[in-house]
C-alpha cells in the first residue's frame, strides 16, 4: 500500500454531498504515502439506476472508466462502495466474451477485464501499522459496511458477506473499540432517499438504533450513500419515532484522520448534519 | 457342431409393441447352426420356462439364445431353466432386445427390429463358441462384523448373535449407543431414549456371541464374501479393562477439564472419562490429547528447556484396583469374517457455515442435538433448559428448520427426514418443562409421513401451542439479551420478526466423518455426500453393491429410529443368509491365463483392482501370472491390460467377442 | 383493474420465459421458502413480496408482476440473492423485470422510483456525472412534488453538501454516444419477442 500509486476514482457523490469523504481520503492517503492520481475526466458509473434499467448500460458506463484507468496503467481505487461495486462488476462481466464484444462495440474499442479495482477501505487496511498520533481510546464504533462493499462475494472477493472484519480491524488498530453487531451489511436504502424517503427512514432507524442500543458511540461507514442516509435524516427520524438518536456517522477515513492527528475541521467533520463534535470532545478527541 | 435354439420373448407388449417378432424369428431361422426358433409371450413365466425346457429336450438343443430383457433381470432365472433341462447353465446367451432395443427405439419400429435381429445374430455367433463352465464350492467364515455401534449397528449385531452366529461389533467412540444415547425422549411416542436404548447396550455387552471392540476402528478390509480379512485398530485406553471396577474416582478427581463432546460443549468432562454414566463398556479412557501426564511425557521426550508441565498421575494414584496402565499401546487385530454390516451413522451439519445465523458467535443460538442434551435429565444441566449465555430460562424459543438441508447453497439438496419431527417433539418437551415457553417453528414443509407422525405434529400445535410459521429464516442477530429472528410468514406474505430468548437450529444429517474413506477401504459405493449406496434403492435397500457387505441406518440416508432398527434387522437377515450357507459357490466367469502366451510382464497384476493375480513358476522356470479364482470378480481389466493376448475371461473370451463383431459384418 | 374471482393460470407464460433467459436465473426452481422476503429490507413496502414476485412469474400472472411496486422498491442490495438456498439471483430477476417494464412501457408500480431512475439517467446523459442538486430538483419536478425534501435542502446547502453548479465532464459527447449505442444494441439483441416465442 504505502508508496503505491492508484488511479483515483472519487465518484460523483464525493464532489457533492460527500466532500468530506474526498477530503479526508486524500489527507490520510497523503500521510500514509498512498499516491492518488485522479482519473482525468472520469464519468459517472451509472450507479444502480443505469444497471437496473439496462444491464448493458450498467456495464458500459463503468467500463468507460476502466478504459481510462487502463491507459494510466494503474490499479483503480475508489472510496465509494457503489462505484467500486459497479467497476468491479463491470470488470467481472467483461470476462464473458459476448459481453466484452458488445461493450467494445459501444465504447468503440476493447476493454479488458484485467484492470484491478480495490475499494479504498481495502487499500488502507493492507498495512495496519499506522503512525498514530492520537489513539481513539474509549471510542466505541459500530462499523457499518452496507451492501455493496461485500455483496456478492462471488464477484467482489473482498470480505465476509455477513460479518466482514476489514473495517473492524482498521478501527481497532486506531485504538478504538469495534463492537460486534448483526446489521453490518444490512441495506440502508441506498439511492432511494429522494424517491422514497419513508423507506430510507425506516431502514436507517433500524440500523442506527441497534448500534446505539448495543453501546456504540458512533457508526463508521465506507460509502457516501450509507453515510448520508444514516446522517442526514436523523432529525426527521427522531421526529417520526419520538426518540433521540444523535448518533454521529463518520467516514472511516475521518476516524483514521483523527488518529493520524488531523483536526476535525481539516477532516470536514463540521459538514455532518448530526454533529459529532460533542462526542469527540467528550472522548477527549475534539 | 452345436444345435442352437433361439427363443424370442414378447415381454407382453414391452418388446412386441416395438419389435416385429415374426421378422426376428424369420431372420433367426437363417442364422448358422440355428435349428429351432420359437417365441414366448413371457419367457420368464412358468409357462415360458416350461416351453424352453421342453424344446431343449425335444429338439436336442445344445446351446440356447434367449432374446428378451436385460441379463441383469433374468440371466440367473434362465440359467436355472436350461440347467433343469440338463444343459450346462453357461451354454446360454441373452440378447437384450428390451432395454437396449424396444425401450430406447420405441419411435422407430423398423430400426428397432433391425437392431433386434443384429443383437440375436451376435448372440448366436457368441453362444456357438461357449464352453461349459463349472462352479466351485468355497468355504466361508461363519462370523459377522458390524461397523458402528449406534442403534442400527446394535440391532444388527443382536439379531445375528441371537441367531447363533458370532459377531464382532467395532465402535470408534469409547462407548456404543451412537447419537440415540444423546437424545432425551423420542418421537412419536415420547418414550425416554436411554430407557429403551440402555437395555440393548447392556445386552450387547453381555451377549456370549458378541465381541465388543470400542475405541476401535477398521483399518483395512481384504477378501470377498464369506472370506473377508479385517484389520482392526484397537486404540489404547490406558486403562486395564480387566481390573477397572468403574468406580469413577478417576474421572471425578482428574484436574484437567475440557468441553464434553457428548454434551456438545455444553458441559465439561475430564481427560480421563466415560462419555456418559450409562456408557457401555463403562471403562474410562484417557484422552491422550489432553492428559497432563501424557503432555509431560511428550515435553520430556522433546528434550525442551524451560518449566516442565506437572506430572499429575492423580488417576493412577487414586485408582483403587490400580487399573491405570501407561504402557498400554494401540493394537492391530486381524479377524476373519464372512459378512459385514456397515452402520456408521451420521453427524449433524456444521451450522457455523451460515453467516446469516451468526456463524456460531451467538451463544444462545444452539442446535437441535444441543437442546436434546439440555432437555435430558442426565444432561449437563440435569434437564433444566437454560440459555448458555446467562443461565436464564428461555420463554420465547424459535426453531429454524432445514439448516444444512434442502439448501443447494450449502451443497445439500436433500431433506434430513427427522428434523420436522424432532422440532415438534422438542416444542412439546419445552412446554412440559416450562408451561410459559412459547415456541415458534419456522418450516418450509412439514414432513410427517410416518405412523402416528401427523398426529404428533397436531399435538405440538394444539397441546404445546407451538406456532408454525411457513418460511425460511433469513437473519438472526443479537439485540441486547434478545436474538432477533427475521423470517417471512409466507402464508400471509408478510415479513415477521421475533425477539427470541433461544434459537434452535435444526441442523441436518450428514454421513459421519470418515464415511467415504471407510467405504473406499470396503470397496463399496457412496454418493457425493458420503452416504452409502444401496444395490437397488427399492428392492435391495440394505445391500451394498459389493457382495457380502450390508448397510443399515443413517449411513445410507437420514432416517429415524424406527427406520434404523428395521434396517438393522433387515441387514442382519441378509448377512445371515450368507453365513447360514454351508458353502459358497464361486462364479466361473473369471479370468484365465494362457500359460504359453504369458510373458510374465504382470501388466495384469497392476491393472487388477481385487488383488486377484498371483505369480507362479512354471516347470521350465518361467514366472507367469495366475488368477486366484476366488478373488477374481470377472471385471476384465486384466484382459485389456494384457498385450500378449494371454488373458481371457471365461464366457467372454476374445474369440467369442470377435465372433460377435464378425457376425455384425456378415 | 377489477379483481378476478379466481386465478386461472394461463397455459403460456411468456414473461417467465423472457425473464429466465434475460436474467439467466432459474425462476421455475423457486420453492417459495420465503428467505428472500425474510431478509429483504424493503419487503414490507412492496405489494408483492420478492417471493410472491417469483410465484406470480411461475404462475404466469404477468400483468401482476409487471405492475407491482416490488420491482421498483427493490434496493438491489442483493441480500436475497446471496442467501437464496436454491441459488437464484433474485435481485437480477428484479432488474430484468424493470428492464422489461421499460421496453413494454408498462405503467410502473412505483412512479416516484421509476421517475427517479429516469431522471438519474438523464443527468448522467447530460453532464456525464451526477449533479445532486439538479437531481433533487428535477426529481421533485417530474414527480410533481416541488416541495419535497424542502426541510433538508437549506441545511445541506449550508453545509456545502449541494454544490450549485454541476460538475461537468469534458467528454460529454462520449457518454452520450455510449447511451446511444447501448440503446441501438439493445434494440437489436434483446427484443422480448425473440426470446418469448413459444412456451415449453
Ligand atoms: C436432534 C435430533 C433428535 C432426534 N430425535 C429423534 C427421535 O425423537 N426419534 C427418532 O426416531 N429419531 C430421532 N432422531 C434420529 C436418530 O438420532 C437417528 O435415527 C439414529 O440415532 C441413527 O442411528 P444410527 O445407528 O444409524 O447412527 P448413529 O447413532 O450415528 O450411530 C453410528 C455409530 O457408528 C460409529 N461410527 C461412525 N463411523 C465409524 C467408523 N468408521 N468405525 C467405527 N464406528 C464408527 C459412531 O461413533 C456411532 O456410534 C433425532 C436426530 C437428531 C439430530
Ligand atoms: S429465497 Fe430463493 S427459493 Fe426461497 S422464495 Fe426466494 S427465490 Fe424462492
Ligand atoms: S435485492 Fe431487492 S429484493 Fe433482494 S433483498 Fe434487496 S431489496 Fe429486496
Amino acid at each position: 500500500m504505502a508508496g503505491r500509486t492508484y488511479a483515483y476514482y472519487p465518484g460523483c457523490a464525493l464532489h457533492g454531498t460527500a466532500r468530506e469523504y474526498d477530503v479526508s481520503a486524500r489527507l490520510v492517503c497523503q500521510t500514509l504515502n498512498v499516491k492518488l492520481q485522479e482519473i482525468k475526466d472520469w464519468s459517472c458509473c451509472g450507479a444502480s439506476s443505469a444497471a437496473s434499467l439496462s444491464p448493458l448500460l450498467g456495464i458500459a458506463l463503468p467500463a468507460h472508466n476502466l478504459k481510462l484507468a487502463a491507459a494510466m496503467e494503474l490499479p483503480i481505487t475508489t472510496p465509494c462502495a457503489m462505484c467500486s461495486y459497479r467497476l468491479k462488476t463491470a470488470a467481472h462481466e467483461l470476462k464473458d466474451e459476448a459481453t466484452a464484444r458488445q461493450v467494445s462495440e459501444v465504447l468503440g474499442s476493447a476493454v479488458g477485464p484485467e484492470v484491478t479495482v480495490e475499494p479504498l477501505l481495502q487499500v488502507l487496511s493492507e498495512d495496519l501499522s499506522f503512525p498514530i498520533r492520537k489513539p481513539l481510546t474509549g471510542l466505541k464504533v459500530a462499523c457499518y459496511y452496507g451492501c455493496l462493499l461485500v455483496r456478492p462475494k462471488s464477484v467482489l472477493q473482498f470480505d465476509d458477506e455477513e460479518n466482514p472484519q476489514t473495517m473492524d480491524r482498521l478501527i481497532t488498530a486506531l485504538g478504538a473499540e469495534a463492537i460486534d453487531w448483526g446489521l453490518k451489511t444490512e441495506c440502508c436504502g441506498a439511492g432511494l432517499p429522494l424517491a422514497r424517503p419513508d423507506l430510507v427512514h425506516r431502514l436507517a432507524y433500524r440500523i442506527i438504533s441497534l448500534a446505539q442500543r448495543l453501546g456504540a458511540d458512533c457508526i463508521a461507514t465506507a460509502c457516501p450513500m450509507c453515510q448520508s442516509n444514516l446522517d442526514i435524516h436523523q432529525k426527521e427520524i427522531e421526529a417520526e419515532h419520538g426518540e433521540k438518536l444523535g448518533l454521529p456517522i463518520f467516514y472511516f477515513t475521518q476516524l483514521l484522520g483523527l488518529a493520524l492527528g488531523f483536526t476535525p475541521r481539516e477532516l470536514y467533520l463540521h459538514k455532518h448534519l448530526t454533529n459529532p463534535l460533542p462526542l469527540l470532545r467528550a472522548k477527549g478527541l475534539g | 457342431m452345436a444345435r442352437i435354439g433361439v427363443f424370442v420373448c414378447h415381454c407382453g407388449s414391452n418388446i412386441a409393441g416395438t419389435v416385429n417378432i415374426a421378422q426376428v424369428m424369420a431372420a433367426a431361422q437363417t442364422m448358422p447352426l440355428v435349428t429351432f426358433v420359437a417365441d414366448n409371450k413371457y419367457s420368464c413365466s412358468e409357462i415360458g420356462q416350461t416351453a424352453i425346457r421342453e424344446a431343449i429336450l425335444k429338439q436336442k438343443l445344445e446351446r440356447v439364445v434367449i432374446a428378451a430383457c436385460s441379463p441383469q433381470m433374468h440371466e440367473a432365472t434362465f440359467r436355472k431353466t436350461v440347467a433343469q433341462a440338463g444343459l450346462n447353465p453357461y451354454l446360454l446367451e441373452i440378447a437384450n432386445i428390451r432395454e437396449h432395443c424396444s425401450w430406447v427405439h420405441s419411435n422407430d419400429k423398423a430400426a428397432a427390429t433391425k437392431k433386434a435381429i443384429e443383437l440375436v445374430k451376435m448372440a448366436v455367433a457368441k453362444v456357438a463358441r461357449h464352453e461349459a463352465l463349472f462352479t466351485k464350492e468355497i468355504g466361508l467364515t461363519k462370523k459377522a462384523l458390524v461397523i458402528g455401534g449406534g442403534i442400527s449397528g446394535i440391532q444388527a449385531a443382536l439379531d445375528m448373535a441371537n441367531a447363533g452366529y458370532p459377531v464382532i461389533l467395532v465402535e470408534r467412540e469409547p462407548t456404543i449407543g451412537g447419537r440415540m444415547a444423546q437424545l432425551d425422549k423420542t418421537f412419536p411416542t415420547l418414550d425416554c431414549s436411554s430407557c429403551i436404548l440402555t437395555p440393548k447396550m447392556v445386552e450387547v455387552a453381555q451377549h456370549p456371541n458378541i465381541t465388543l471392540l470400542t475405541y476401535a476402528e477398521v483399518k483395512s478390509v481384504r477378501g470377498f464374501v464369506g472370506n473377508f480379512e479385517v484389520e482392526i485398530l484397537q486404540r489404547a485406553r490406558k486403562v486395564d479393562a480387566s481390573k477397572c471396577t468403574s468406580c469413577g474416582i478417576c474421572w471425578q478427581k482428574c484436574p484437567e477439564k475440557i468441553p464434553a463432546e457428548f454434551n456438545l460443549g455444553l458441559g465439561p468432562r475430564a481427560a480421563i472419562y466415560t462419555p456418559f454414566p450409562q456408557a457401555v463398556p463403562n471403562i474410562p479412557s484417557i484422552d491422550l490429547a489432553h492428559c497432563r501426564y501424557i503432555k509431560y511425557q511428550e515435553f520430556v521426550a522433546r528434550g525442551e528447556e524451560g518449566k516442565k508441565p506437572p506430572q499429575c498421575r492423580i488417576c493412577e494414584r487414586l485408582c483403587p484396583p490400580q487399573a491405570i496402565d501407561w504402557e498400554q499401546s494401540d493394537q492391530v487385530l486381524v479377524e476373519k469374517v464372512g459378512a459385514i454390516v456397515v452402520a456408521t451413522g451420521y453427524q449433524t451439519f456444521d451450522h457455523t457455515r451460515y453467516g446469516e445465523f451468526g456463524a456460531g458467535r451467538y451463544p444462545d443460538v444452539i442446535t437441535g442435538i444441543q437442546l436434546e442434551r439440555l432437555l435430558s435429565a442426565s444432561g449437563p444441566t440435569e434437564g433444566e433448559v437454560v440459555r448458555p449465555s446467562d443461565g436464564t430460562h428461555p420463554k420465547t424459543v424459535v426453531f429454524v428448520s432445514c439448516v444444512g438441508s434442502r439448501d443447494e447453497r450449502m451443497g445439500r439438496a436433500y431433506c434430513s427426514n427427522v428434523c420436522c419431527m424432532y422440532m415438534a417433539k422438542q416444542a412439546i418437551l419445552l412446554k412440559e418443562h416450562d408451561p410459559e415457553v412459547q415456541s415458534y417453528i419456522f418450516y418450509i414443509d412439514i414432513r410427517a409421513g410416518g405412523k402416528g407422525y401427523e398426529e404428533f405434529i397436531r399435538r405440538a400445535q394444539e397441546e404445546a401451542r407451538a406456532i408454525y410459521l411457513r418460511g425460511r429464516i433469513s437473519h438472526i442477530y443479537q439485540d441486547g439479551k434478545k436474538l432477533i429472528v427475521r423470517g417471512e410468514d409466507s402464508l400471509l406474505g408478510r415479513p415477521v420478526e421475533i425477539a427470541a430468548d433461544l434459537v434452535v437450529l435444526a441442523t441436518g444429517i450428514e454421513p459421519s466423518a470418515g464415511a467415504k474413506e471407510l467405504a473406499q477401504s470396503l470397496n463399496i459405493s457412496y454418493d457425493a455426500h458420503g452416504f452409502m449406496v444401496e444395490a437397488h434403492p427399492k428392492l435391495r435397500p440394505v445391500e451394498s453393491r459389493t457382495e457380502g457387505i450390508f448397510l443399515a441406518g443413517t449411513a445410507i440416508a437420514p432416517n429415524d429410529i424406527p427406520g434404523c432398527v428395521a434396517q438393522g434387522s433387515a441387514a442382519a437377515v441378509k448377512a445371515l443368509a450368507v453365513l447360514s450357507r454351508p458353502s459358497l459357490v464361486s462364479d466361473p466367469m473369471v479370468a484365465i491365463v494362457d500359460p504359453l502366451r504369458c510373458t510374465g510382464c504382470f501388466a495384469c497384476q497392476r491393472a487388477c483392482a481385487f488383488n486377484a493375480i498371483d505369480s507362479q513358476v512354471t516347470r521350465d522356470g518361467k514366472t507367469i501370472a495366475v488368477v486366484n479364482e476366488s478373488l477374481c470378480k470377472g471385471c476384465g481389466l486384466c484382459v485389456s491390460a494384457c498385450r500378449g493376448v494371454a488373458m481371457n475371461l471365461k464366457g467372454f473370451s476374445q474369440q467369442q467377442l470377435l465372433a460377435e463383431v464378425n457376425a455384425l459384418w456378415r | 383493474m377489477t379483481i378476478p374471482d379466481v386465478i386461472r393460470p394461463p397455459l403460456s407464460r411468456p414473461l417467465l420465459i423472457f425473464i429466465e433467459a434475460h436474467s439467466g436465473q432459474p425462476v421455475s426452481r423457486c420453492n417459495q421458502c420465503g428467505k428472500c422476503t425474510a431478509g429483504c429490507p424493503a419487503a414490507w413496502a412492496m405489494d408483492l413480496t420478492p417471493r410472491q414476485v417469483m410465484r406470480a412469474l411461475q404462475l404466469g400472472l404477468d400483468n401482476d408482476v409487471l405492475a407491482s411496486s416490488a420491482i421498483w422498491l427493490c434496493l438491489s442490495c442483493q441480500i436475497c440473492s446471496v442467501r437464496c438456498p436454491l441459488e437464484i439471483d433474485v435481485a437480477k430477476v428484479m432488474h430484468s423485470l424493470r428492464h422489461r417494464t421499460q421496453e413494454d412501457k408498462t405503467h410502473p408500480g412505483d412512479k416516484n422510483i421509476a421517475r427517479f431512475h429516469g431522471v438519474f439517467r438523464g443527468i448522467i446523459h447530460r453532464y456525464g456525472r451526477i449533479y445532486e442538486l439538479g437531481l433533487a430538483g428535477l426529481n421533485n419536478m417530474v414527480s410533481r412534488r416541488p416541495w419535497a425534501h424542502l426541510k433538508l435542502f437549506p441545511a445541506m446547502l449550508r453545509k456545502g453538501k449541494l454544490p450549485m453548479r454541476p460538475s461537468r465532464i469534458k467528454a460529454t459527447a462520449e457518454v452520450k454516444n455510449i447511451f446511444q449505442k447501448v440503446a441501438a444494441l439493445e434494440e437489436r439483441f434483446s427484443t422480448p419477442s425473440e426470446l418469448t416465442k413459444g412456451d415449453r
